[in-house]
């Protein structure tokens, strides 16, 4: 491996086969570091935003509120309150006598004029440093309009985006068990840790039904506080996006006996067993589940296989590397990219757990970087070293890779294609291929090497010819 | 339109009040909360001048998340690394103070990425917390005075008070009060440009080179932040001001300053005030060079400055201009326009449009410096059959809801209108920052005559783009 850029960082990365696998993970980021991650507020704003029928209203400056604004391709099936970026906008006198006024009356207007189902109030940074009550004003208001408005305790600075998904958590957690249950079948259950980018949450909801299972509650993408509030009634939780919804899961399972499942619906493999797991789980109460799932999957191979066996043709042979936010995603990943005839070369995350590394380590191919945290100078020295095709990442990876001349794929929260399900993996392998088969790197300079702009202007015509 | 040569001896007289405004009406209510705001936060402008110095890395004093959500939100625009440290201050800082943290950041920063300056600038958290970010760097180079050490600059930029317009004035202002070295000598003129595109920059560059005058910008992130590609993935991009050339702006024989909101041009007000104040060197404030009035003023100022006319190239350029103001007139003529963004951009195009016979019925834009209406109203004197609605202070839920009164043909400003344009079914013609849902956003055009030229040609095909999409008949000749 090339030489290490932070030696402070040395024990965040791995060459698998180098030595037993051992990866430090969930630290503070170095300082100056340029990490890729994000923040507390991040995370929670993440798994809480795309409910779409609630008020999310950003206590603190105004960049928090700004810079999430609709940046996310969350959709929604009904209203869209979610697209919309509120902020008390704290001016400087707020923060010398304290927030907490403007804070009740920003959510007494937004809630009259939006008539949301539920508020949910974000702490910032400057937040938890002047001390204002959020509980206190929450349950003032709350008590005022009568809908429940949930504090959300996302100071910036308390730690990385995974605290900020338990926050979001705790705060989900306090709607559920106070809905109507009565009408929810045995054959149920709720969708956890997806976020509807583009819709994916509709293409996982059909393959239930035509399971024959009804979905309680999406959470969060295209979410609804009504269904998260009898969410509790269903059957069964199927936990996606484990990082994010995992806490959540084990809080129903605690107070509601209901249990989880850990699934992915990305990739052939992933796809296909999150479906049989569930399958699994309801057979004893449909005896007919486990073929109609199988029916399921036949007719969705039968359609995607030949599509990716055509572009395969392509890309075989083809290195990618993989930064995500969570490890777990990874792992789907490496297996899509497996079915594409390509290696996965670098595969890292901001926030993996101990448990996700060494799964991750599993899987990867002997040789593969495994990383935490990583930043800029490590990220674009690890593509040179591999020499990489593709990269998948976010919009701060982006311009990585295409400084150094390697296609992308965005898989992130900011994408508007759909990635899961068997469609999905159409769609993520004709993006690999529209970006991987470009002609455009055969003339970025470091694919066409460094031909000197020489050749192309004075004195040379003669040569050429 | 108006240039002020600042005698540094002498207080500026404020601007004179312009007479028959409408008056905006008041909101229904005072609300208090922002929904969908039309401004973003003051270290996110700071970040963007440190980012146009050469070898300069931007560094947010405060918790992870500012520096990132910043480079997202900057790299959607100009689809360009924008490396920006951070010290990454956890719960344990937020309680003890930062410094410590600030001064490994920086330490980081200079060895791994070589940074020829970092640019400090605070954030809510830390200027709460009361961390002495000056303090914490006199230590700093005391602690490492055996290493040799970047120039550091740090800007105080409290996120709960302006924007990130005040933002990146205080970081333009913070580099020529502590980078700036006296009795240094320079060809060089000074120029502020503002926050404007990478185009911009370029072509300002190409403005003074005609008329052969040698040109300091700050900032300048032409390139930093439009690179070309490269063989490998430069740590630090190149390009960028100098920071020899930025040391020397004190001997510079004047300074060019645009904006037409910006604070008066004294020594704590802006780099151009301070400049003049504390070594002398005469400035000329303007606008935005933006439409035909104000570019004029601007190569006016240029041929004083230079003892040269305005060469043959830009005076065709401007009979180019006219020439196309004639051409064009009749498609855009009393076409109803609405204008939102930052407050010295929205005069010069308030300025153009007015120009054109476009009429600006709203001006709008999140800031408070309390100069826009004022400016707004000199740039459509004599122009408009009735002075626009000005608003300052206001998001994009008060921008809405006076547009659907107004019933405008036609939004000028950044990405973030689009969804109301897409409810009023009018065209929305880009331009600032941010640019998101576009493509080349940072290579707009915007300045001087050229500059004028671009954006003409882009409102008038967009009026006769929507005659076309609203016929029945589809017109293929219009």
């Amino acid at each position: 491996m090339s030489e290490l850029i932070f030696e402070e960082r040395a024990d965040q990365i791995h060459v698998k086969g180098e030595g037993p696998f051992k990866l430090a993970c969930n630290r503070e980021s170095l300082a100056g570091a340029v990490s890729q991650r994000a923040c507390v507020f991040c995370g929670s704003r993440v798994v809480l935003y795309p409910i779409a029928d609630a008020l999310h209203l950003v206590h603190g400056p105004i960049g928090c509120a700004a810079y999430t604004w609709d940046i996310r391709g969350a959709l929604s099936s009904g209203p869209e309150l979610h697209r919309l970026s509120f902020s008390t906008d704290l001016q400087e006198t707020d923060v010398i006598f304290g927030g907490e006024k403007k804070l009740e009356a920003a959510l007494l207007e937004l809630i009259d004029r939006h008539a949301p189902k539920a508020a949910f109030v974000y702490s910032t940074c400057i937040v938890g440093i002047i001390g204002d009550d959020l509980q206190a004003v929450c349950k003032k208001v709350s008590a005022a309009k009568g809908i429940p408005v949930i504090p959300v305790q996302s100071e910036g600075f308390k730690g990385n985006k995974r605290e900020g998904y338990l926050a979001a958590c705790k705060a989900m957690f306090t709607l559920m068990g106070t809905g109507d249950t009565s009408d929810i079948g045995p054959l149920s259950l709720n969708i956890l840790g997806d976020f509807n980018l583009a819709g994916e949450i509709w293409i996982i909801r059909d393959y239930f039904r035509r399971m024959g299972i009804e979905t309680v509650a999406n959470i969060t993408g295209d979410g609804r506080v009504g269904d998260i509030a009898r969410a509790h009634g269903a059957a069964l939780n199927v936990v996606q996006c484990s990082g994010s919804t995992m806490d959540l899961a084990k809080m129903m399972k605690e107070k509601f006996g209901i249990p989880f499942v850990k699934v992915s619906y990305f990739g052939i493999e992933d796809m296909a067993e999150a479906l049989y797991t569930v399958a699994r789980f309801f057979k004893d109460k449909d005896p007919n589940m486990l073929e109609r799932t199988q029916e399921l999957v036949r007719e969705e191979l039968a359609v995607l296989y030949p599509r990716l066996q055509e572009l395969r043709r392509d890309l075989e042979g083809k290195k990618a590397a993989i930064y995500v936010g969570g490890a777990f995603k990874a792992f789907s990943l490496i297996k899509a990219f497996r079915h594409l005839g390509m290696s996965v070369v670098i595969a890292g995350s901001q926030t993996g757990t101990e448990e996700d590394y060494e799964e991750l380590a599993q899987i990867c191919d002997p040789g593969t970087i495994i990383v935490d945290d990583a930043n800029p100078l490590e990220l674009s020295a690890f593509l040179k070293e591999k020499d990489v095709d593709i990269f998948v990442g976010g919009v701060k990876e982006r311009p990585i890779a295409y400084k150094l001349g390697v296609g992308f794929c965005d898989h992130n929260h900011e994408r508007k294609e759909a990635l899961e399900g068997f469609v999905g993996m159409v769609n993520f392998a004709l993006e690999v291929h529209r970006t991987v088969m470009s002609p455009v790197w055969r003339f970025v300079p470091r694919r066409a090497g460094n031909r000197p702009d020489a050749s192309l202007a004075c004195g040379s015509v003669e040569e050429r010819s | 339109m108006s240039i002020t040569e600042i005698d540094p001896l002498e207080t500026p007289a404020p601007a004179p009040a312009t007479a028959g405004p409408k008056p905006i009406k008041p909101k229904a209510e005072p609300f208090v909360s922002t929904t969908n705001a039309c401004k973003l936060c003051k270290p996110l402008g700071a970040t963007l001048v440190f980012k146009g110095i050469e070898g300069g890395v931007p560094f947010l004093h405060g918790s992870q998340g500012c520096a990132t959500y910043m480079r997202r939100y900057i790299i959607s625009h100009f689809r360009e690394p924008m490396d920006i440290a951070s010290s990454s201050l956890g719960e344990k800082q937020a309680i003890y103070g930062g410094a410590a943290n600030l001064k490994k950041g920086l330490l980081t920063v200079m060895d791994k990425y070589g940074a020829g300056l970092i640019g400090v600038a605070t954030t809510c958290l830390t200027e709460t917390i009361g961390d002495d970010v000056p303090g914490a760097l006199l230590e700093f180079r005391r602690e490492f005075a055996d290493l040799e050490l970047a120039p550091v600059v740090n800007v105080s930029t409290p996120s709960y008070s302006g924007s990130h317009m005040e933002g990146f004035t205080a970081a333009v202002r913070a580099v020529a009060d502590q980078l700036v070295r006296t009795g240094l000598k320079t060809d060089a003129v000074n120029c502020f440009p503002g926050f404007v595109s990478c185009e911009d920059l370029r072509h300002l560059k190409d403005v003074f080179a005609a008329f052969e005058l040698p040109v300091t910008l700050l900032p300048d992130y032409s390139e930093t932040l439009d690179g070309p590609a490269l063989e490998d993935y430069e740590k630090i991009t190149s390009g960028g001001t100098p920071v020899k050339a930025l040391e020397a702006m004190g001997g510079a024989p004047a300074s060019f300053e645009f904006g037409a909101t910006l604070p008066p041009p004294g020594e704590a007000g802006t780099a151009g005030g301070l400049l003049a104040a504390r070594h002398g060197v005469p400035l000329h404030r303007m606008g935005l060079p933006i439409g035909l009035r104000e570019s004029d003023a601007f190569f006016q100022a240029l041929e004083t400055v230079s003892c040269r006319p305005t060469p043959r190239r830009h005076a065709l350029e401007r009979g180019r201009l006219l020439d196309a103001f004639v051409d064009g007139h009749k498609y855009v003529a009393q076409k109803r326009c609405v204008l939102y963004g930052e407050e010295d951009l929205l005069v010069g195009l308030t300025s153009f449009m007015a120009e054109i016979g476009v009429i600006p019925v709203l001006v709008a834009g999140g800031g408070r410096s309390g100069r826009l209406k004022d400016a707004v109203h000199a740039a459509c004197e004599g122009l408009v059959p009735e002075m626009p609605e000005v608003a300052e202070g206001v998001d994009f839920y008060d921008i809405a809801d006076k547009a659907r009164e107004l019933a405008p043909d036609l939004f000028l400003g950044h990405s973030k209108g689009y969804r109301l344009a897409r409810e009023l079914n009018v065209p929305l013609i880009r331009v600032g920052f941010p640019i998101h849902d576009r493509f080349g956003g940072h290579r707009t055009r915007h300045l001087c005559y050229q500059g004028a030229l671009d954006l003409l040609d882009r409102v008038v095909n967009a009026m006769i783009e929507k005659k076309q999409t609203d016929s029945d008949i589809g017109y293929g000749y219009i």
